[in-house]
């Protein structure tokens, strides 16, 4: 990834801010600057989510994508956040302590790095609450 | 006009490796280690934790523990000797990832284990003159010891924050007083692109530790007319378990009062936040009115002394954020392989 790449949805990661549907109620994470029900009737504004959150699926990851062979087994899942969005994140944790239901909490981890003289990924991950 | 603690968070990662476990892979007799050292086991970092992810998740927990505005901070300094990058501030992501951002100062602190407390003494000398409503300080660590080397058995990871304020209302621990001992004392320090620390061995003792601790200590009581009977607890840079005793006991402190921030033990030598770690556990227990003696030290060499006294504010903000206590329970102990590949010990190819 691109160092501007990264940074331009930096804050949406470190802090899991997302969007928000006035005119309809719905949240959106990743953030959505176009609400895809209201279209042009929408009123869309940002929104922090608190980050608590439903463990809806999970796999666990033996053989590694480049950057992450240090970590396996790790757990890679789709968390439904309290206000509805859903979204694929690492959950960090004991692989045999997952279940679909887990309720988890969100923390401030390093999401990966462009190798050893590259920038570093920060961002929020997923644990058992 | 008083200064002090408006609110403090303490992070501490959940992994533990018993002192046995390194003992057995260099060949050392770990009787002998802890009875030594009085530490028990040490705690490591995630495969994905840094300094800077301890640092930010320390500093949540004080802002959430008083319910505070992050836009009030004007300032963050994060003191660490293991910042993850060489050039590119560790404070700039706390700032960001607290909510602080944009208008405020702020800048990565180095001083050995002391570059926390060096954070909080200019926070206070910030927020005392007006420039800035509310500082964040921090230290934190994932310390370094290279493998084999006696630093290994103790250096731990964690990260502690403290937010400083001059707004009596607001304030859960008054700083009565500060007082900084330094000299150029070459007792640890480790080289631009060096991977780990050197050290003076048994010289990192007397002319380090004990020098400045002991020289800061005695200058902070003498400066503002107090005596170690005068306060309830004491904290002191503990490295291990047995110089903070050794100069709690020196200075004319008790077994008792340094028995609350006496972590090291169960937890290691978090560095920068090490010292933080025993006020902040002090802080967990402490009653409205009862007074906190700190000296943090620094190799390199310097100490910081605090005096502190606890207000009532203390109980209404203690419960909203966990307790030292609570970061040291439940942890997953794990052996030597583990640990040495969470720490980036073996290079994968």
């Amino acid at each position: 990834m691109s160092v501007p790449r990264f940074w331009r949805k930096q804050i949406a990661r470190y802090n899991l801010v997302g969007t928000y549907c006035k005119a309809c109620n719905e949240y959106f994470y990743p953030p959505r600057n176009l609400c895809p029900t209201c279209r042009r009737e929408g009123e869309i504004g940002e929104f922090k989510f608190n980050g608590n959150g439903e463990l809806v699926t999970y796999t666990v990851i033996h053989a590694a994508a480049e950057g992450f062979e240090g970590q396996t087994p790790y757990v890679l899942g789709i968390v439904q956040l309290e206000e509805g969005p859903r979204l694929t994140s690492q959950i960090v944790g004991d692989p045999k302590e997952m279940h679909i239901g887990l309720k988890v909490r969100p923390v401030f981890r390093r999401l990966g790095q462009s190798g050893e003289r590259g920038m570093i990924y920060y961002g929020t991950k997923f644990v058992p609450a | 006009m008083s200064v002090g603690i408006v609110s403090y968070g303490a992070y501490i990662p959940r992994y533990r490796i018993k002192l046995e476990d390194i003992a057995k892979v260099w060949g050392d007799d770990a009787e002998i280690l802890k009875a030594g050292l009085m530490v028990f086991e040490k705690s490591f970092p995630d495969v994905d934790e840094d300094t800077a992810t301890m640092a930010v998740e320390a500093a949540r927990s004080a802002v959430n523990r008083a319910g505070l505005d992050a836009q009030r901070i004007g300032a963050v300094y994060t003191g660490s000797e293991s910042h993850p990058y060489a050039v590119k501030p560790t404070s700039t992501i706390v700032a960001e990832a607290v909510g602080a951002t944009p208008v405020l100062t702020a800048a990565d602190f180095e001083f050995a284990c002391k570059a926390g407390t060096a954070a909080i003494q200019a926070c206070m000398g910030l927020v005392s003159s007006g420039m800035i409503d509310l500082g964040l300080a921090i230290g934190a660590d994932v310390a370094q010891g290279a493998p084999g080397d006696a630093l290994e058995y103790t250096a731990a990871a964690g990260g502690v924050a403290y937010v400083i304020g001059n707004k009596e209302s607001e304030l859960a621990a008054i700083i009565e007083d500060t007082y900084s001992f330094t000299t150029d004392t070459p007792d640890f320090w480790r080289r631009e692109g060096m991977p780990y620390p050197e050290h003076g061995g048994r010289f990192t003792g007397e002319p380090g530790y004990f020098k400045h601790v002991t020289n800061a200590a005695k200058g902070l009581m003498e400066k503002i007319g107090t005596k170690p009977d005068d306060y309830d607890f004491a904290v002191f840079h503990q490295p291990n378990g047995k110089f903070p005793s050794r100069a709690a006991s020196m200075l004319g402190f008790s077994k008792e009062q340094i028995k609350p921030g006496l972590v090291v033990p169960r937890l290691g030598n978090t560095y920068s936040g090490s010292c933080m770690m025993g006020i902040a556990a002090t802080l967990d227990q402490a009653k409205p009115g009862d007074r906190i003696f700190a000296t943090a030290f620094g190799s390199g060499a310097g100490g910081d002394a605090f005096s502190i006294t606890v207000t009532d504010r203390i109980e209404e903000i203690r419960n909203n954020a966990p307790k030292v206590e609570e970061l040291l329970a439940n942890p997953i102990y794990a052996d030597y392989a583990k640990y040495a590949r969470h720490k980036g010990k073996i290079k994968l190819a």
